[in-house]
């Protein structure tokens, strides 16, 4: 089913690059969210996918029956998950006080604030 | 005891470090000091040359980037230290001029720190075995030779004119680490003791011309070789004990000495190769175009400067023509240049700081007032000219007689080298006799001259001597610097060199030469006047031709290019930098897929599960929902249905931690998201419909091609997936079940740790954010 | 009044999600969970607290500062590091207590990576809280403590 999520991958991609070249700061915040699903799925995806087997040892075994979904990207995508939080959280204070600084949310008000 | 090596290179960086304290404590006086450096290396060295005359060479090794095949490895045998005692010896009396010349400048320490510095990146470049590592310090010599020659940095064309010395210094070393790291690909090896074996390796080897091309590319920038030429007079912008040292022993000799050192390996063993006629044709160019210019110099300093070019040009042919008599004239040449040009410089220098002015047309009779410093000059020019006893006859006799063994069109050598030993004697009368001799005009100086300190004087005084004494006595500085220097240039040991001035007594064709010279090189001398009387005109109508036009034009150019770039580029709007990225990366990514085009991909849609499929579909529709609704209610709705639709999938795809942690983190954005979208104003359409149709289009690409990439990454497997044995050793070795759990808290805890860090960094920038907006707000309040 | 709802059911949940977090916590080298995500789970039984009750109610019952909790589950996680380290180890190194056995939980084992996985419990708590409570501060969400 890897050609399907891939779809879906290359649909997350277009729809938060096109948000990223708007110039609401909004936008861009929804651009970084959508973005970081796909990459998630991306890399989730690109380490093939099998439905219902979590690598896990069982109760009276040593190793995982094979086969089993590939635990490796599964924790790499773990931590992008919770450092994209982050950087979600971080933008959506940015944002909140980039529009109280300039009192606008069209990124083209941003180009001189100096102040 | 190898470990000297070391130490004479610590000792002279570490006077570099304490030489601002020094200056600081001791005033003008410091030169003394600092001179001890430089004088006990050359002590370490003198020490060691019986050892090297004996043919055996020193080696001290610390091993230093095992993995990059750098290792910090000294080797002193006859060539390196022929070099170090040059750079050393010499050092020592520029340091203690400095002080003289640079009498009371503010800057004084700094000076000393950038010189010192030089000298002791001059010193580890000649002294590595390790080719990295010579690279190394070769670099270092650019580096502090732009400080030093743009160290009157409040000019303007001060910085001009360093920044071009290490512009093209630079652009050449970029060559010639390439044409090393091929050499070191070619024999396997990165030290020039074995790569000098391996000639034969590097001569069979395919890449034996591009090698010879970036190799020479290093060096021709570094001498001065035509083209390359025109950055070495404009380096006279430094203090004059600058142009002293770069121009004598160091900087511009650096090129020679790497020729040298890399000879063995890369000339051919009949000689008349690609390397050979490389050395020789542009050597010899730069001899002839030296010497024209330098006819119609007027500036004491940059007649010097040109005569030094040209020395780089004979030195250069010579080492091309490569037989015995030209390696010898060569090292000959070598050591007699450096005593002469090191004395001309500081003589001019002490000139210029008396007398206020450094124009030969202005100058003369000031033996009368100067006089240790006139009998300095004196020697010095003799030496130059070639004139017997002094060490400089020995040079050019040893030239003409290597040039008399050449035959048929190879003799044109020989007439290079007559023409360029004329010019060069009426230069060196020019600038280290006329100033000094005729009637003395003092009321047309800028100031009225008297004997230079002690500290100006002595240096020139014992280096002129020195000329004279190695003239008339050749025999410790044949046995213990020429030889040992042949054999390593020659890369196999020689019979005994006579080195002597009896050659006098009998008559033979390379004496009637020099007698030929002398009387041309005094016949240019008397005939100055018409040269200057021209200068401007000729000079003004050659610039336009030379390579410096040439520089100033691809210098500009580039200029031009990154302004123009920046003003397209770098618009300032955000939305123009994410277009030129994505763009950017849809290019590559396109040309990558292509290139790395798989079989054909079967969707097999028949196979997948209606569940999936349902799930997918919401889930594209709440992302174009996402996209395009303009009510918040609406986008945080779809945003959401989006995240929980991933958890889902990993859910179904046996990725229970993910779908947890992927429904809370959902979860919370939401919530976090609310928070924030309650200040703001509604969403509203800005960009025309142009635009949007533009970023759809690049848009809707960059997703097609994510989506083939993400296709074709599943059907390509480069490597067997370590995850096997991640999941094997889950159990026995963590005492974990859950892979994923110990992959995180076990064998990737390192990224996990630098994961937490990030997160914890973050909440620092939200806590900035936050406690400034309110601060402000506060203030707003008031 | 108005969140009468929320505000009982937060009182109910916020002690339960608290200990089904540290349970997740514990159990995640074996079974789904860990560090991550118990604590995401405490978090937001803390965050329920805040939007039943008050920012301020749910800030009193962490009792630490949300930055500090973050610093020590950094502490933690350098912490959990070293005795790999006094073992000869390279820098975190599982290294293990034997095991033991007890009462409802089993077989224990106890090890660093435990260690390890609290310390990324306690900073993404920390985060996740501070995060939330500066930007309710910042939209001035004004949520006192509701008299009772």
């Amino acid at each position: 089913m890897e050609g399907l999520i891939a779809v879906l991958v290359g649909v997350l991609f277009a729809t938060g690059t096109y948000c990223l070249l708007r110039r609401s700061i909004v936008k861009l915040v929804i651009g970084v969210i959508l973005i970081s699903h796909g990459a998630n799925l991306l890399v989730f995806t690109s380490g093939g996918l099998l439905a219902g087997r979590p690598a896990l040892v069982p109760s009276d075994g040593t190793v995982p029956p094979a086969p089993f979904g590939d635990p490796l990207p599964q924790a790499m995508v773990l931590t992008a998950i919770v450092i994209g939080f982050g950087l979600t959280a971080f933008l959506l204070a940015l944002v909140t006080r980039a529009y109280e600084a300039v009192g606008d949310d069209d990124i083209n008000a941003f180009r001189n604030t100096d102040t | 005891m190898p470990s000297f090596l070391v130490i004479s290179l610590a000792v002279i960086f570490l006077a570099s470090v304490i030489a601002p304290m020094v200056v600081r404590a001791l005033g003008d006086r410091a030169g003394w000091f600092l001179a001890a450096a430089p004088l006990a290396a050359f002590g370490l060295f003198v020490s060691q040359a019986p050892v090297i005359a004996s043919g055996a060479s020193l080696v001290y090794e610390v091993d230093w980037f095992s993995a990059l095949e750098a290792s910090f490895a000294l080797r002193l045998d006859g060539l390196s230290l022929l070099m170090a005692l040059l750079v050393t010896g010499i050092g020592t009396f520029i340091v203690i001029y400095t002080g003289g010349y640079m009498h009371g400048h503010p800057q004084l320490g700094r000076f000393y720190l950038y010189l010192l510095a030089f000298m002791g990146s001059m010193v580890g470049l000649v002294l590595s075995d390790n080719v990295i590592l010579m690279f190394v310090f070769w670099e270092g010599t650019s580096i502090t030779s732009y400080l030093l020659i743009g160290f009157n940095h409040e000019e303007k064309s001060s910085r001009w004119k360093a920044l071009q010395a290490l512009l093209v210094t630079g652009l050449g070393a970029m060559a010639m680490l390439a044409g090393l790291i091929l050499i070191g690909m070619v024999t396997g090896s990165y030290r020039f003791s074995e790569i000098n074996g391996m000639g034969d390796v590097l001569q069979a080897s395919p890449w034996y011309t591009a090698i010879v091309l970036l190799i020479l590319g290093g060096c021709f920038t570094k001498s001065a070789q035509v083209p390359f030429h025109f950055w070495l007079p404009n380096a006279m912008a430094g203090p004059t004990p600058v142009s002293a040292f770069l121009h004598s022993a160091t900087m511009v000799k650096a090129g020679i000495f790497l020729m040298a050192r890399l000879n063995p390996a890369l000339s051919s063993v009949g000689g008349g190769g690609l390397w050979e006629y490389m050395l020789a044709i542009f050597g010899g160019l730069t001899l002839l175009l030296a010497m024209f210019l330098g006819l119609f110099q007027k500036d004491a300093k940059s007649i010097l400067a040109y005569t030094t070019l040209g020395v780089l040009g004979i030195l250069t042919m010579l080492l091309g023509i490569g037989t015995e008599y030209a390696i010898k004239a060569m090292v000959v040449f070598l050591i007699g240049h450096a005593l002469y040009k090191a004395t001309l410089f500081m003589v001019i220098g002490s000139v210029d700081h008396e007398a206020g002015t450094r124009d030969v047309t202005l100058l003369r009779g000031l033996r009368k007032v100067m006089p240790i410093t006139a009998l300095a000059g004196l020697l010095a020019a003799l030496s130059m000219s070639g004139i017997p006893p002094f060490f400089g006859f020995i040079g050019k006799e040893l030239i003409y007689k290597a040039g008399v063994g050449l035959a048929g069109p190879d003799l044109i050598f020989l007439v290079v080298a007559f023409v360029g030993n004329l010019v060069m004697m009426g230069l060196a009368l020019k600038a280290g006799v006329g100033p000094f001799f005729g009637k003395a005009d003092l009321a047309a100086l800028p100031k009225k001259p008297h004997e230079a300190p002690l500290a100006m004087w002595i240096g020139p005084a014992v280096l002129a001597g020195l000329g004279l004494i190695f003239g008339l006595v050749p025999f410790w500085v044949s046995t213990h610097m020429v030889e040992p220097a042949i054999a390593a240039i020659q890369g196999s040991t020689i019979h005994s060199l006579e080195l002597a001035l009896w050659d006098l007594v009998k008559p033979n064709l390379p004496l009637l030469l020099s007698a030929l010279t002398v009387a041309g090189g005094c016949l240019v001398f008397i005939n100055r006047r018409r040269f200057w009387a021209v200068a401007d005109g000729v000079l003004a109508r050659i610039r336009p031709l030379g390579a410096e036009a040439v520089y100033d034009r691809l210098f500009n150019a580039t200029i031009w290019f990154s302004k123009f770039q920046t003003i397209r580029l770098q618009t300032g709007r955000l939305h123009d930098y994410v277009f030129f990225i994505v763009a950017t990366a849809v290019a590559f990514l396109a040309w990558a897929l292509f290139s790395f085009w798989g079989q054909p991909v079967s969707f097999a849609w028949a196979s997948y599960d209606p569940l999936i499929i349902g799930i997918v579909i919401i889930m594209i529709v709440a992302a174009v929902v996402a996209v395009s609704s303009r009510s918040y209610i609406k986008v945080l709705a779809a945003l959401g249905v989006v995240g929980f639709g991933v958890a889902l999938l990993f859910a179904y795809f046996g990725a229970p931690d993910l779908a947890i942690t992927q429904l809370l983190v959902e979860t919370l954005t939401v919530v976090l998201f609310m928070f924030v979208v309650l200040r703001l104003p509604p969403l509203k359409s800005i960009s025309k419909t142009r635009t949007r149709l533009r970023d759809a289009i690049l848009a809707s690409v960059f997703g097609a091609l994510i989506t083939v990439l993400l296709i074709q990454a599943v059907n390509i497997q480069f490597k067997s997936p370590i995850s096997e044995q991640l999941a094997a050793m889950s159990y026995p070795e963590a005492k974990g079940k859950n892979v994923v759990n110990v992959i995180l808290v076990d064998f990737r805890a390192l990224d996990t740790m630098g994961e937490i860090v990030v997160v914890a960094v973050a909440a620092l920038g939200i806590a900035a954010l936050v406690s400034s907006g309110l601060i402000k707000r506060k203030e707003a309040s008031k | 009044m108005k969140y009468f709802i929320l505000k009982e059911a937060s009182r109910v949940l916020f002690p339960a999600l608290l200990v089904l977090s540290l349970v997740v916590l514990y159990r995640g080298h074996n079974l789904p969970g860990g560090g991550f995500i118990g604590g995401l789970l405490a978090a937001i039984a803390f965050i329920l607290v805040g939007f039943g009750n008050s920012m301020k109610r749910a800030k009193d019952l962490l009792r630490l500062n949300p930055v500090q909790i973050m610093a020590l589950g950094l502490a933690t996680a350098v912490l959990s590091a070293v005795p790999g380290l006094l073992f000869n180890a390279p820098f975190l190194t599982g290294e293990w207590l034997p095991g033991f056995s007890l009462p409802l939980l089993g077989k224990v084992h106890l090890g660093t990576p435990l260690v390890f996985d609290i310390g990324v419990y306690l900073v993404v708590l920390g985060f996740v809280l501070h995060s939330t409570f500066s930007l309710a501060r910042l939209a001035d969400i004004q949520m006192e403590e509701e008299k009772s």
